[in-house]
């Protein structure tokens, strides 16, 4: 037996520590720990509650804007404002520009070089290359000319002995499966998504002054103005520039990234059988799509899917959110194996870890600093996959549509979504589908100010006068990474107690007081290992879920023996 | 991306830059910097003869803002290629390699070029209880910070939780958070704060680096002039409307419609150093007070406690000259740090030091009601 540490597991954001034990070429059992902490929620308390969401956003850097969004929702909430119309359609353009890049980051920059081998790209024919992309897309800077500088560019930095953010990757592993000209490709669209991103996502600019961490939210609504005729606010040049970077945000998903994600998938389809995970799927649902807000009109529906029985989506109540810390760096002050909803949530940071430097958490009965979130007291896996399962489960037109057409490409069934596989199939469909979508919340604005509706705020509960003594709300949200919350609660006007429950702690959950291990943990099971000293298929399927280790924080089994072998790598 | 022999000029020259364009880049880079136009050539001449500066980019008790905002590096094309002047050797959000090998390129770097590799460190480094509130791969980030500062040419802390602790520094935070000056106090640290900060700023200091050899001059918080050497406020577009106490006071109403100053709604333009309303964010498209919120302060020494309530009105205002940095308003900045507890009565952020010497702001700044910012208009 063997026991494997990866740390830093490097590509996501924030620090993460995956420990696995390996026998016979495969993984018997998992552990994941978050490394660091911060105390956002302690810092939180005894603030102002409209200043909350300056805080949270900065939860994470990567997912920016997000946590923004859930913390404004939280406080509305406690205090029942009501958000005019306009507000929800910029709330939704933000998000939804956030989706579609931030996918598209992951999947290039993140994840890809698990898959990608960068120097097999050296030996690829330039104009196989330009054939291949030309076979899966009609995207006009794939030609013989531009493969070709992309290789010579590639050589001249391998040349050059300084490999910069490629040096000591698993170059060569026999897990990589592309063929050269696909790994040239590949890495032509690296660097094309390089550009691409800086430039579509001016869209946050534009509605929010900037990207990371946006500025314009407040809490009752936007604090950016409106009006076709104003020089100074958002007018009509600014809504035809962020239309044109929504027109170059879908070519770039329809024509490059859906056709890249189709052609790596179908030379990895045993992947497909890999990374199954829990089995257990969580929506909150977003993108509220009437002028109501109305839950039942979320354009990503809410629900949950237990043990893959896509026939029943099951209801969502936050009342059953609970969080236990029995593997985890904390105290509850009755005791650690508690289940506490996050509003009567603790933050009492309690280290029991090996004192650094360490090997191996191996032996720690705690591991980690994520928390264990759990629904109804059960395990949940959260992200793309939960959103498209819950939303194909309940007979979504349009995403019924395009994951129908995914597993027709690939050749596959339903059940191949329950995978490492399934998890970027999912996030491909649904980046497509909501880069669709942008164009048309747009025009919804667009409409608003052609009639003079300019409202962008309510302020009626804006002074802390008119706030009652005690309020505590919540607000849900689907980021990115998956379902996201925040609870707050006020008493006098300041803030008495917040928590964060965010997609990586679901996601990245130790186990809990019943010794069930979290998402990530559960997905490793069964992940063979061809060479433990370069582990590529841990991290396959760990960037299968884009952790997120900043929000997530705000992985013993003790049927080893001293035989075992630790290996960091 | 350098040749063998590699200059900067000739990977550039070998991407397919005109020679034009890259004269072009050297004179905006120059005006970056408020450097005379007549050292575009001299950082012409620099970045043609520059190897690629090994970059080694550290990340603690982050958010990995900064690096997304590296990401977001936009003066066109050329801007994107400057990235290229550099070898980014070790960069977790970014690099291909993980675990052991992660760590290995890190230290095959300090090996390879001792004294002469860049740091880059983004968020804080949490120092209590022996600093087990971060670690990567088994070590503390304390650890990990004073070993590769202590080899390197220069550093550089990016954004305000390296620069002083930043967020989980704010009251309340446990881990005892600093920033990368209090662990390696004998480097010299540049601070580039903000939340996160302006990559053109770091694009500018990066290329004073290699131009001149040396990293920018700094106010005594280790910020460059050139980038936190004016007002917010006396750069403000809208301060023409604070001069004629135009103001908006309710989020929507027809003041913010006409682009009029958010003083009252707790703008912190007029305490806080930054080039923000002319270099803005995301190739030059905007920044918080052109999109209607005001300015947080988030250049600022602790600025999430000194600064806030956010929508809290400052209680004066100030009347500096536009060429005053912050080493010259009486330590201002310091005083406030040292003296400012009492911040949420009224939200007004009281200024100390600096009174004296600020006439008396207009009529309708000072006759300001509640501080808790708008109502309905």
């Amino acid at each position: 037996m063997t026991r494997i540490a990866i740390d830093p597991v490097t590509r996501i954001e924030g620090h993460l520590r995956i420990e696995v034990e390996v026998q016979n070429g495969v993984v018997t059992d998992a552990w994941s720990s978050g490394t660091m902490f911060r105390g956002m929620e302690l810092i939180l308390q005894g603030r102002d509650p409209r200043d909350a969401w300056v805080f949270a956003q900065r939860a994470c850097g990567v997912c920016t804007t997000v946590h923004a969004l859930a913390s404004v929702r939280a406080v509305e909430n406690a205090l029942g404002m009501k958000i005019p119309n306009n507000a929800r359609l910029i709330r939704n353009l933000i998000a939804g520009m956030q989706y579609v890049q931030d996918h598209v980051i992951h999947f290039y920059h993140l994840h890809a070089l698990d898959w990608v081998d960068v120097v097999s790209a050296l030996s690829a024919d330039p104009k196989k290359a330009a054939d291949l992309a030309a076979s899966i897309s009609d995207w006009p800077t794939s030609s013989v000319a531009a493969m070709t500088a992309v290789q010579q560019k590639l050589k001249t930095f391998v040349d050059s002995g300084q490999l910069g953010p490629f040096a000591n990757g698993y170059w060569g592993h026999k897990a990589y499966k592309l063929p050269p000209e696909a790994n040239l490709m590949a890495v032509a669209h690296y660097l094309e998504a390089l550009e691409w991103q800086r430039d579509v996502i001016r869209v946050h600019a534009l509605l929010g002054a900037k990207n990371p961490h946006p500025q314009t939210y407040v809490v009752g609504g936007m604090a950016l103005a409106i009006d076709p005729n104003s020089p100074t606010a958002l007018n009509a040049r600014g809504l035809s520039e962020i239309a044109s970077l929504f027109a170059k945000a879908k070519a770039f998903v329809d024509r490059v990234y859906i056709p890249d994600v189709l052609a790596v998938a179908s030379f990895y389809k045993d992947w497909a059988g890999l990374g199954k995970g829990i089995g257990n799927y969580m929506a909150y649902g977003d993108f509220p799509d009437t002028v109501g807000g109305e839950v039942d009109g979320f354009y990503f529906p809410r629900g949950r899917i237990m043990n893959r029985d896509l026939s029943r989506v099951e209801p969502v109540d936050q009342q059953l959110i609970a969080e236990t810390v029995a593997h985890s760096w904390y105290n509850y002050s009755d005791g650690d194996d508690k289940l506490r909803h996050p509003w009567q949530g603790e933050t009492k940071p309690n280290y029991k870890g090996p004192k650094p430097p360490f090997e191996t958490l191996e032996g720690f009965d705690k591991y980690s600093w994520l928390k264990a979130p759990r629904y109804d007291d059960q395990p949940m896996e959260v992200g793309p996959l939960a959103r498209m399962l819950v939303a194909y489960g309940k007979g979504h037109a349009d995403v019924k549509a395009q994951v129908d057409a995914v597993l027709k490409t690939l050749g596959v069934g339903p059940e191949a979504l329950f995978s490492t596989l399934g998890r970027i199939a999912a996030r491909a469909v649904e980046t497509k589908l909501l880069a669709g979508k942008l164009a048309g919340w747009l025009a919804e604005l667009e409409a608003n100010l052609g009639r003079g509706d300019l409202a962008v705020a309510d302020v009626s509960k804006w002074d802390p006068s008119s706030w009652p003594q005690n309020a505590q709300g919540f607000g849900m949200e689907e980021a990115p990474r998956g379902a996201l919350a925040h609870w707050v609660v006020i008493k006098d006007k300041k803030i008495e107690n917040y928590q964060l429950v965010v997609p990586s702690t679901w996601n990245g959950s130790p186990r809990d007081s019943k010794n069930r291990r979290g998402a990530w943990e559960e997905a490793l099971i069964g992940t063979p290992i061809a060479d433990p000293n370069a582990p590529v298929e841990v991290l396959r399927t760990i960037h299968s879920f884009d952790p997120c280790m900043a929000c997530a924080v705000h992985v013993y089994d003790p049927e080893v023996g001293s035989s075992v072998e630790i290996r960091v790598v | 991306m350098a040749t063998v022999d590699g200059s900067v000029y000739h990977a550039l020259i070998a991407r397919g830059v005109s020679r034009r364009s890259f004269l072009k880049f050297s004179a905006a880079m120059a005006g970056a910097l408020m450097l005379p136009a007549a050292y575009g050539p001299r950082i012409a001449n620099a970045l043609s003869t520059a190897k690629r500066l090994p970059v080694i980019w550290l990340e603690g008790q982050d958010c990995a803002g900064n690096t997304e905002a590296f990401l977001r590096a936009s003066h066109p094309t050329v801007a994107e290629i400057i990235l290229d002047t550099l070898s980014v050797d070790y960069h977790e959000t970014i690099m291909a390699a993980a675990g052991r090998q992660a760590e290995d390129a890190r230290k095959a770097t300090m090996k390879a070029f001792p004294n002469g590799y860049l740091v880059v460190v983004e968020g804080s480094i949490p120092i209590a209880e022996g600093g087990i509130y971060c670690t990567i791969g088994g070590r503390t980030f304390e650890d990990t910070v004073k070993e590769v500062c202590a080899g390197a040419k220069a550093v550089i802390a990016v954004g305000s939780c390296a620069f002083d602790g930043g967020l989980p520094a704010a009251k309340g935070g446990p881990t005892g958070a600093v920033g990368v000056s209090q662990v390696v106090p004998k480097a010299t640290v540049v601070n580039m704060p903000g939340c996160p900060m302006n990559v053109q700023n770091l694009t500018a200091a990066i290329v004073h680096f290699l131009t001149f050899g040396s990293l920018p001059a700094t106010d005594s918080l280790g910020r460059p002039l050139f980038a936190y050497g004016q007002l917010i406020h006396d750069q403000c577009e809208r301060r023409a409307h604070f001069e004629r106490g135009e103001f908006v006071t309710a989020w929507g109403d027809d003041a913010s419609r006409k682009g009029w100053c958010l003083y009252k709604m707790g703008c912190k333009g007029p305490e806080t150093y930054a080039n923000c309303p002319t270099a803005r964010f995301n190739d030059g498209t905007s920044w918080p007070v052109k999109a209607g919120h005001g300015c947080v302060g988030c250049t600022m020494p602790s600025f999430w406690d000194q600064m806030s309530p956010f929508y809290g009105r400052l209680s004066t205002t100030p009347g500096f000259g536009s060429d005053v940095t912050a080493d010259q308003v009486g330590l201002g900045i310091v005083a406030t740090v040292a003296g400012l507890t009492a911040l949420h009565a009224g939200g007004s952020y009281v200024r100390h030091k600096r009174d004296a010497a600020a006439p008396p702001p207009p009529a309708e700044a000072v006759e300001a009601g509640t501080a808790t910012g708008g109502t309905q208009a």
